[in-house]
């Protein structure tokens, strides 16, 4: 197992070096750093001087790959792509635009976002599974055909209403919570809740559909039938029978995310003013603050592949069936 | 002549786009396997409601992708900013509007150039908030009547009896045309049970029942929007129905033209890494592998941000707004393809990989048909129900996904009319005082109609082509 996820690993540096390539050539070949200085300078008439000095301060001032006029190992690392799109495997993200260092932004926002994802995931998986295996339990009935109709009708709302709806209900209407915005620490509890909320209702119709279809298919198993058959009740036998191996491909398709929780959710922190990596980027993302975006995406990368990974592992723990080779 | 035509490039494309459906579905339909299932899907009420509000959309969107520049009376060119067409003859030049407007602007002539001069409720006469007005007995803070909704009633104590007078009439013309509808359905309801075997009969009382309320719907909303804003005004006066109908070709060519562009490279790539493995299969894997770990959102923005920027350096003279606003919308639709081409590919490749090894193959293979010949003979109509599922339930998808790339800031271009727009001009209305709910009420009535059922559509075809789920369910 030591050996398959080396191998992993291994794999994991080409698709990271590709990443780093689209990007690259998505902010440094499609748009020269000529570009960006007009861009951030604004004015129509900025001197070359200005540019020249714009390009040295951020750094942008290299050839993209190949220096020509160095010697030695500078040749390739004295570059734009060795300088800003190499250095990210080293975890060294730079500096946006506005000088501030980017690798201590993404720590300090690491926290807000996960106040919101975890306590969203796991409140969303218990209830998400609690309404799929009850519609299962009524499978066939008005109940189940209903259920299944509003799950549809639920996943065709655009997420941004849930939050828009959310935040009038629970806020201005009721009081409940205010609209928006964060606090540290215990005291910040009542600011999490309408996002906490309305992120697990909007979550809801699609999930439930899902997790209701792999129920279903589980069903039809000879262990349900030999459990049955063993006089156990319906209840029984859906909660310690059929859930225990259903949970396999609904823990793996969680495990995958757990990673990229980090990266927290753009419009959800953007819409409450939460100051977590979400709101970072989509700030980053209006303001053109293009090393920050690539940061983010280099990031989300990363973590992606590492929740692959985790999958994997998470597979050999969960089935014994599978072993990883 | 209602003017000079100028189609714009996505014009083209989405007619094109349906030619192209039609054609396939034609052929498609010739295979009397697949006419059975597709009249298996029109047999489920739901998707027989659903197909029908799919078409009305897409009609709308068809109306609103003629383009053309009107001609302007003789007076209004002189001072209007216009172009002249013919400059040899100055003296009887006939003269087109600068701006290019669709034919469903024409239909909409009447609620487009309503224009208030800031919010109003729906249906309302009297302007949203309180303004000076100059009367007689001085100055009076009061709600100015409005300048179009309702203008011509006389006497303000009529409005209820005249919204419900115009509601009647609406409800009595739409009679005109429900009543012969219903009668040409219940003769073919009668007789088709005797035509087609078991129980795949076409829901047609559903069919019909909804034809007839969007027929009600139409036909009492005409009535009243004549006279007022149904739907009310937004922030500057514009009317909120119109922008909701005008969304709507937006929304239908961001799924449409996305398909489009996905489409090829799925199955060129998919079928190619399937069935030739290897290297091929290698490098495709990479590709694909590369592209999915980038957060989905975050590869749109960096990709529309770095274009975006490209085009403003470098692309100053494209001429009109709407081109402009053209032109963005065809690269977004670009980069949604170039991104969303995965998942299907995946399956493809799957598919592929299974369907080498078949017998049918191997035998084609032994008799010396040259692979490509394999691939579109005998791979790829195998690879259809893949194709059309996909397609189905990517689409709802594609429309959501609109709206919050435009709150992002990398979807359509601001100026264009889109439900994603819409929701984030609108979004801050609810903390107003008193509550402006219409504009936000209009773009969720709009958008939520078309995913819902785009959603029971798919539905429907997913349980119809794939013979897996067959019997569940």
């Amino acid at each position: 197992m030591t050996r398959y996820l080396l191998r992993r690993l291994l794999y994991a540096i080409p698709i990271l070096l590709g990443v780093n390539l689209i990007t690259f050539s998505l902010f440094f070949v499609v748009n020269t750093p000529d570009d960006m200085a007009y861009k951030h300078l604004g004015d129509k008439r900025v001197t070359v001087e200005m540019v020249d000095k714009w390009k040295k301060d951020h750094g942008y001032d290299r050839p993209l790959i190949y220096a020509a006029d160095r010697g030695g190992f500078a040749r390739f690392s004295d570059t734009l792509f060795a300088q800003h799109s190499l250095k990210l495997f080293l975890l060294d993200f730079g500096r946006a635009d506005d000088g501030r260092s980017i690798g201590t932004d993404i720590r300090q926002r690491m926290g807000p976002s996960l106040a919101i994802a975890i306590p969203n995931l796991l409140v969303g998986l218990l209830v998400y599974i609690t309404v799929s295996l009850t519609l299962t339990f009524f499978r066939g009935t008005y109940i189940d055909f209903n259920g299944v109709l509003i799950a549809v009708a639920m996943m065709s709302i655009s997420a941004m209403f849930y939050i828009i709806a959310g935040q009038f209900l629970l806020g201005k209407l009721l009081h409940l919570a205010p609209i928006s915005g964060y606090q540290h620490g215990i005291a910040g509890f009542r600011f999490l809740i309408t996002p906490v909320l309305v992120g697990l209702i909007a979550g809801l119709g699609g999930s439930v559909r899902w997790y209701r279809t792999l129920f279903l298919e589980e069903i039809e198993k000879d262990y349900i039938r030999s459990a049955r058959a063993r006089g156990l009740g319906e209840a029984a036998v859906l909660w310690r029978h059929l859930l225990r191996n259903a949970l396999i491909p609904i823990l793996t398709g969680v495990v995958v995310v757990i990673p990229t929780l980090f990266m927290g959710s753009l419009i959800t922190e953007s819409f409450f003013s939460i100051p977590g990596l979400g709101s970072y980027t989509i700030d980053a993302i209006r303001a053109q603050d293009f090393a920050i975006v690539r940061a983010m995406v280099f990031l989300g990368s990363l973590l992606y592949i590492a929740g692959l990974m985790l999958t994997d592992l998470s597979y050999v723990m969960v089935d014994p069936r599978v072993r990883l080779e | 002549m209602l003017g000079q035509p100028a189609l714009l490039i996505s014009d083209y494309l989405i007619w094109s786009i349906c030619l192209i459906g039609g054609i396939s579905l034609a052929i498609g339909l010739r295979n009397p396997l697949q006419r059975q299932r597709w009249r298996m899907i029109l047999s489920t009420p739901s998707a027989m409601a659903s197909a029908i509000i799919l078409l009305t959309y897409l009609a709308i969107a068809l109306l609103d992708s003629v383009h053309f520049r009107p001609l302007l009376p003789q007076d209004e060119a002189t001072t209007n900013g216009s172009i002249e067409a013919n400059s040899e003859q100055p003296n009887s030049t006939v003269t087109y509007a600068a701006s290019e407007i669709s034919l469903l602007d024409l239909l909409l002539s009447n609620i487009r150039k309503a224009e208030e001069r800031s919010y109003s409720a729906p249906l309302a006469i009297y302007a949203f908030s309180k303004e000076s007005l100059v009367t007689a007995a001085g100055t009076t803070r009061a709600y100015p009547r409005l300048l179009y909704g309702g203008a011509d009633l006389e006497n303000p104590a009529l409005h209820r009896s005249d919204i419900v007078n115009r509601t009647l009439t609406g409800l009595g013309l739409s009679l005109i045309l429900v009543i012969p509808i219903f009668l040409l359905f219940r003769r073919r309801s009668r007789r088709s049970p005797t035509l087609s075997a078991g129980n795949q009969t076409p829901a047609w009382r559903t069919a019909f029942l909804t034809i007839a309320g969007l027929l009600i719907i139409g036909s009492v909303a005409t009535q009243l929007a004549d006279h007022y804003h149904l739907l009310g005004t937004e922030k500057v006066g514009q009317d909120v129905l119109y922008l909701g109908l005008k969304s709507i070709r937006t929304g239908v060519l961001i799924g449409a033209l996305t398909l489009l562009i996905m489409l090829p490279l799925a199955l060129v790539l998919g079928t190619a890494a399937g069935y030739f493995g290897g290297w091929i299969d290698d490098a495709v894997q990479y590709l694909y592998t590369t592209l999915s770990s980038i957060p989905g959102v975050l590869l749109i923005a960096a990709a529309v941000l770095s274009v975006n920027l490209y085009l403003d350096q470098n692309l100053s003279e494209v001429t009109s707004l709407h081109q402009r606003a053209d032109l963005r919308l065809l690269l977004l639709t670009g980069i949604l393809g170039l991104t969303g081409w995965i998942g299907l590919c995946r399956l493809l490749r799957a598919e592929s990989l299974k369907l080498r090894e078949l017998d049918y193959v191997t035998a084609a293979r032994a008799f010396g048909v040259v692979d490509a010949r394999i691939l579109i003979r005998h791979l790829l109509p195998n690879l259809g129900h893949i194709v059309l599922i996909t397609i189905v339930i990517d689409f709802s998808g594609l429309v959501l996904a609109e709206a919050v790339l435009s709150y992002v800031g990398v979807g359509v271009d601001p100026s264009m009319i889109s439900w994603g727009n819409m929701i984030n001009s609108a979004r801050l209305e609810l903390a107003r005082e008193p509550l402006v709910w219409w504009s936000l009420a209009t773009a969720f009535i709009f958008m939520f109609t078309l995913v819902l059922c785009a959603n029971l559509f798919a539905d429907a075809v997913r349980d119809a082509f794939d013979p897996r789920l067959r019997g569940k369910q």
